[in-house]
């Protein structure tokens, strides 16, 4: 028998599923790959820092890797282009992993908020030797495989991939916050020395969510290379990716589960849209900042968070108004019940 | 590779790692008083300097006579932002929160800085901003030796001012702990706006000489910042020493890789030195050891 919350789960996936049947506009579906893409990282991203509580600005280090692996292999190994480069995809997701683990082992060792700035530099130093090493093609990028399956419905295949990403991202997180290893996350977040004090091994625990958010980042990054088709070092590697992913999942609520998807939902479509409606880049900037800052200062907690507050408050005055009720009542009748009452 | 490009290289690495240490002063200053990484940073060095380059251009105001004027403009600049912002900040998750703030406070500033000077790059210009003297077969550009007395000048003010003054012995008292500092009847909040007042003043100093010794715009604060945050980590986040040892020798190795290797990986040294120092030492050179995870 199917929960009721379950079955929200359930009907979004199945709306998600017939958009590109019903929306076929090539602009639209475009947008719509870039969503999943970026569902999947917010939500990934959030599986550590979210419920670990570090906050890395690091997971382009996931996503380029990701993006390489695909444009590198496919073509050393001359790969024809189509649907078989699909399977690339969960390959980039292992290789980011590969390099999550000497990440987080080096990262991890330290204070949160250096922790932050590591990540910072250890992205740099990522986007430098993209840049300046030889076999990534420097600034001028790798061109992928051109892809000819027609034009009219070219994203399709693209977005399924995309959304299958999403929902496994989004099992995964759930599957974590579940476990007892998602315990020792949110644990860890709470209060790092008392986590370490009742037996948990912090910086195993650590460098392990750490390794485990890296694989759909890396997977996402290798679909969008396969998407685009020409990569270049400083969108692969682009510290916007860092700061964007962060800050859809605060807008949505750090460490929840809905927020994340929803964050990147609202703010990467949005974000499509206006960039290929607006030209203006800087005026984009301005709106994305302001944004930004008025969803940072008057819901700090993110959306999700802040309507279910909201909602949950209306209901407890609701209970209080009953409730006052019911005192009025006993107070005429018995006022040595009221203090029983009012203990509760 | 010589030995003169070597000197040449060291003279470089210390005249514009003073113009670093300056500007990373007063990001691990605000660290330290506030708990706040100030993302801003970056593009608030640029401010200052196209500040000064409107300064210049409009009304013909020599750039080192228009910090006078700059700097306090960036001093309430800091203060504006603190009040709007900042100050609501609270919390165990403040820190992480005043990555993002700070980083939306960066995206309206680099946005508008767009719109008004576009995004071609420009340079300040002056009579001295070409000329050099020598000392043996090693050239000193004017610019680049005011820029190390000034960074000097005001890096002594600043040091005079924490530990000379009563004002300097409550941001002091609040780096140390802000809680006891409270107790003892120290206004913290009035101490963390002035602080952060200051820490992005100096960005009025930095931001003129980066602009007359580099052509810039505003997404020139992506490297500026990531320089800034990679020195005050290297030095101990929170150290005032730290920022300054860890500002000049950065730049210091960063062009020596330069002449020894090769200039593309000038920039990446300093990453590399930073995960390096890191491993033995992960509360930075000179930073507090590590007590709680905070």
């Amino acid at each position: 028998m199917l929960q009721k919350k379950n079955l929200w789960w359930v009907l979004a996936i199945a709306v998600f599923a017939m958009y590109p049947i019903v929306v076929t506009n090539p602009l639209f579906t475009t947008i719509a790959v870039f969503t999943t893409i970026y569902m999947a990282c917010a939500t990934s991203w959030n599986m550590f820092s979210g419920y670990s509580g570090y906050i890395a600005l690091g997971s382009a280090v996931f996503y380029g890797s990701g993006a390489y692996t695909m444009a590198l292999l496919s073509l050393h190994l001359h790969m024809a282009a189509g649907s078989d480069m699909f399977w690339l995809v969960p390959v980039g997701g292992l290789v980011a992993m590969v390099f999550a683990v000497p990440f987080g082992w080096i990262a991890l060792r330290v204070r949160r908020h250096t922790f932050v700035v590591i990540t910072i530099a250890v992205f740099f130093i990522f986007q430098l030797s993209a840049i300046n090493f030889g076999f990534t093609g420097g600034t001028s990028g790798l061109a992928l495989p051109f892809i000819t399956w027609g034009y009219q419905n070219f994203n399709t295949p693209f977005y399924y991939v995309g959304l299958s990403l999403v929902v496994f991202a989004t099992a995964l997180s759930a599957a974590v916050r579940r476990s007892r290893f998602g315990l020792q996350l949110l644990a860890i977040r709470d209060d790092e020395d008392r986590a370490m004090g009742l037996g948990v091994k912090v910086s195993a625990v650590k460098i392990t969510g750490f390794t485990l958010s890296a694989f759909t980042v890396g997977a996402a990054g290798a679909l969008y290379a396969m998407f685009v088709g020409q990569i270049y070092p400083q969108f692969v590697f682009d510290p916007m990716f860092d700061v964007s992913i962060a800050l859809m999942t605060f807008l949505g609520g750090l460490g929840t589960l809905t927020g994340p998807l929803l964050g990147a939902l609202v703010l990467e479509a949005s974000q499509q849209y206006l960039t290929v409606t607006f030209s203006n880049s800087s005026l984009y900037l301005i709106l994305f900042g302001a944004l930004f800052l008025i969803v940072i200062m008057f819901m700090p907690q993110g959306v999700v968070v802040y309507l279910r507050d909201r909602v949950t408050r209306r209901a407890e005055r609701e209970r209080e108004a009953v409730a006052a009720n019911d005192l009025a009542t006993a107070d005429a009748v018995a006022p040595l019940d009221v203090a029983v009452g009012g203990a509760h | 590779m010589n030995s003169i490009a070597l000197l040449s290289a060291a003279k470089d690495g210390i005249l514009t790692g003073s113009i670093y240490a300056l500007m990373a002063t007063g990001l691990t200053l605000i660290f330290g008083v506030m708990d706040i990484i100030n993302l801003a940073q970056g593009i608030l060095v640029i401010l200052g300097a196209y500040l000064s380059y409107a300064l210049q251009v409009h009304w013909h105001i020599d750039l080192f006579v228009g910090l006078l004027i700059t700097i306090p403009t960036m001093f309430i600049v800091g203060i504006v932002i603190e009040r709007l912002f900042m100050s609501r900040l609270k919390g165990p998750e403040k820190t992480a929160m005043s990555l993002l703030v700070t980083y939306a406070v960066s995206l309206l500033i680099e946005g508008s800085l767009n719109m008004i000077f576009s995004v071609n790059d420009v340079q300040l210009q002056g009579w001295y901003v070409p000329k050099a003297f020598a000392i043996g077969q090693i050239h000193f550009g004017y610019v680049y030796v005011a820029g190390f007395i000034l960074a000097g000048v005001l890096l002594s003010a600043l040091y005079f001012m924490l530990y000379r003054t009563r004002f300097g012995v409550s941001v002091r008292a609040s780096l140390a702990d802000q809680t006891s500092a409270a107790l003892v009847g120290i206004d913290v909040r009035r101490v963390s706006t002035i602080t952060f007042g200051i820490g992005v003043a100096v960005t009025a100093a930095g931001g003129m000489i980066y602009g007359a010794t580099n052509s810039f715009n505003a997404s020139s604060s992506y490297d500026l910042i990531s320089r800034l945050l990679t020195i005050i980590v290297l030095g101990g986040m929170g150290s005032l020493g730290g920022a300054m040892v860890a500002g000049v020798s950065m730049v210091f190795i960063g062009d020596m890789v330069g002449v020894i290797w090769s200039p593309v990986w000038s920039s990446m040294s300093y990453f590399v030195v930073l995960v390096i120092v890191l491993l033995l030492r992960p509360q930075g050179l000179f930073g507090k050891q590590l007590t709680r995870a905070a």
